[in-house]
């Protein structure tokens, strides 16, 4: 009787400890993949890095370049992007915040817009192709930046949405109480409250279009020629790096690792100033 | 600068002699502010509209440019898995599948691992660990999905290709599930392709996870704890059925995640239009597919059965993450929002 009562007790502590054990394990293992991959990149891609890179645009097969206009161009989309899908999120979520908070037609869009922003980005890519390449009639920096421009919009909805709704209700009555109008109050009340957070949703949304391969496939294309005309296929990093990777050129595959090791601490850095925002932001 | 301002708009809001306000603005400045506050209303709700109106936007259009194909070849499109350019005739059968079982490996792979991380964080970890390890494993999270690719072309695919002729000895001799391990050790297929997808859906699914672990509220752990239930007990019988809907709703929002996802698959999936029950042979998704083939595919009929395989493509995400969100939901409901 006892020893059959201890055995339990023996069985039950073994599973405990034997499943925690799994649990630190899988921790370990899923830190395993981070450690394996950045090291890859920052291996690969540091062997590669020269001023080259920055001075010379793409090369022929077999003669050395850099990937100045893949940059150029990555930059160039990703800032037309940040100015058309910036403003229409932020007073996107202005409105499910500050007029329609509550409201069902609010929780609809909320709703929807969480769909959008785990929507597949080459769905989006192919919706750009469908209502602006077709109709332009030649594949264009401007459908490429309007497709990054649809994948930062839900992230700068939500953030904008979820950080209006923190700035205390009191602020804004004693705005209203002062006379000032809707508008008045939202523009110099709740957005000047909520700034940093608003900010931080922006640089998490650049965070993510930076790396969007995907979508440029079939809107920006590419362009082996250094060029800054948003009506034309231009060149940028992702599409860049997808080619010359697949390709069978050595030099050609130094450059694709250099501009993921680039592309790779971009993000990084993006999502690490972003936190430091929001770090930042919570004692106050 | 923040300071200063605050302080000067607080001595303007000071300055203005309260009862003199609704004299001060005539009837026309009032009606004119008026009117700018509905214009700002319907601006910003006009914009908060556009989102629905995108949704709509991607699913009609994709509809209607893949129309064509799915005219042409009838509900045969769905189940055939030919694919042949030159003679024009296309099946979504083979990319479905692929794109389908990559995904289902995925999960099978990520899931329990995903479960491990959050109850280490949750309920394991010492405090300080605790955000540590969070947030390194979100930062595997924000790494570009073409570098994952590229680490699975050239660094896994090599490693694992070299395992699989173990896999082909071992597994592959079972009975039943071994017609999944016996194939060519090449390192690039399925496997390959569920393997990384998997890697990348470990963040999302296991920060879900944490944050709906956490909103279990302490009493009902402890008094768990308090019968003397060991910490594994509580929570496989506590914490794991309180949450269990918007765990399963994490796990849902992670396979949308690995169903749409391109330039990973793209690279090590192998890109073969051929039916395959071996997880080791390469294969195709629909993204890979879109990936690889749209800019070059010229002749309309070809471009339409991609077009169509993206519509397929939407339509599955688009349940796989809605079913996610209510599930989600319903946690929320009582507990406060649950992260993402």
């Amino acid at each position: 009787m006892n020893t059959a009562k201890n055995a339990r007790y023996l069985r039950r502590r073994f599973w405990n400890v034997f499943n925690l054990g799994m649990a630190m394990a899988t921790t370990l293992f899923g830190l395993f993949w981070l450690v394996w991959i950045l090291w890859t990149t920052l291996s690969y891609g540091a062997t590669a890095l020269n001023m080259e890179l920055f001075t010379g645009d793409t090369p022929a097969p077999g003669s050395i370049g850099g990937l100045r206009n893949a940059f150029v161009g990555s930059l160039l989309m990703i800032g037309v992007a940040v100015m058309i899908g910036t403003p229409v999120g932020i007073l996107a979520g202005t409105y499910l915040a500050e007029f329609a908070q509550g409201s069902r037609l609010a929780a609809v869009i909320r709703f929807f817009n969480d769909i959008l922003l785990s929507a597949p980005s080459i769905v989006i890519g192919l919706f750009i192709y469908a209502v602006v390449v077709v109709p332009m009639g030649s594949f264009s920096g401007l459908a490429g930046a309007l497709s990054l421009a649809i994948l930062l919009l839900p992230v700068v909805l939500r953030t904008t949405d979820e950080m209006l709704g923190m700035v205390p209700g009191t602020m804004r009555e004693a705005a209203l109480a002062l006379g000032a109008p809707h508008w008045k109050m939202i523009v110099q009340v709740s957005y000047r409250a909520a700034r940093s957070g608003i900010l931080t949703g922006v640089l998490l949304a650049v965070a993510r279009i930076s790396g969007e391969t995907a979508p440029l496939l079939f809107t920006a294309l590419s362009n082996q020629f250094f060029s800054t005309n948003l009506d034309k296929p231009i060149a940028n990093v992702p599409v860049v790096i997808f080619q010359f990777a697949m390709s069978p050129y050595p030099e050609w595959q130094h450059l694709a690792w250099a501009g993921a090791l680039i592309a790779a601490m971009a993000v990084l850095v993006l999502s690490l100033v972003s936190r430091f925002l929001i770090k930042d932001r919570s004692p106050r | 600068m923040d300071d200063t301002r605050d302080a000067e708009l607080e001595m303007r809001m000071v300055a203005v002699p309260s009862p003199a306000v609704p004299s001060r603005i005539s009837p026309a400045r009032s009606r004119r502010l008026h009117a700018m506050d509905r214009r700002f209303r319907w601006l910003t709700g006009g914009l908060a509209f556009l989102v629905l109106l995108l949704l709509v936007g991607v699913a009609l259009s994709l509809f209607l440019r893949g129309w064509e194909a799915f005219h042409h070849f009838g509900f045969a499109f769905f189940w055939s898995d030919a694919w042949d350019p030159v003679t024009e005739n296309f099946g979504a059968l083979v990319p479905i599948y692929g794109t389908l079982v990559s995904s289902l490996t995925a999960l099978l792979i990520a899931v329990p691992i995903s479960f491990g991380i959050a109850l280490f964080i949750s309920e394991l970890a010492p405090e300080w660990l605790r955000q540590p390890i969070g947030s390194a494993i979100e930062l595997l999270a924000g790494i570009p999905s073409i570098i994952f690719g590229m680490w699975g072309l050239f660094v896994f695919a090599p490693v694992l290709g070299s395992a699989e002729p173990w896999l082909n000895d071992h597994l592959g001799a079972l009975p039943g599930i071994g017609a999944l391990f016996r194939g060519p050790p090449m390192g690039i297929g399925m496997l390959t392709a569920g393997i990384i997808l998997a890697i990348m859906v470990i963040p999302f699914i296991s920060a879900i996870m944490r944050d709906v672990f956490l909103v279990v509220p302490a009493m009902l752990k402890e008094s768990a704890y308090g019968l003397g239930a060991t910490t594994w007990e509580v929570a496989r019988h506590v914490v794991l059925p309180y949450t269990r809907t918007a765990v399963v709703g994490g796990v849902f929002l992670g396979l949308g995640r690995a169903l749409g996802e391109t330039m990973a698959v793209t690279f090590v999936i192998g890109n073969a239009h051929d039916l395959h029950i071996s997880l080791l042979d390469a294969g195709n998704s629909i993204a890979a597919a879109l990936a690889n083939e749209f800019a070059e595919a010229f002749s309309p009929m070809y471009k339409s059965a991609l077009m169509a395989l993206g519509f397929i493509l939407f339509i599955i995400t688009f349940v796989v993450l809605v079913l996610a969100k209510l599930m989600l939901w319903r946690l929320g409901q009582g507990q406060g929002k649950v992260g993402l």
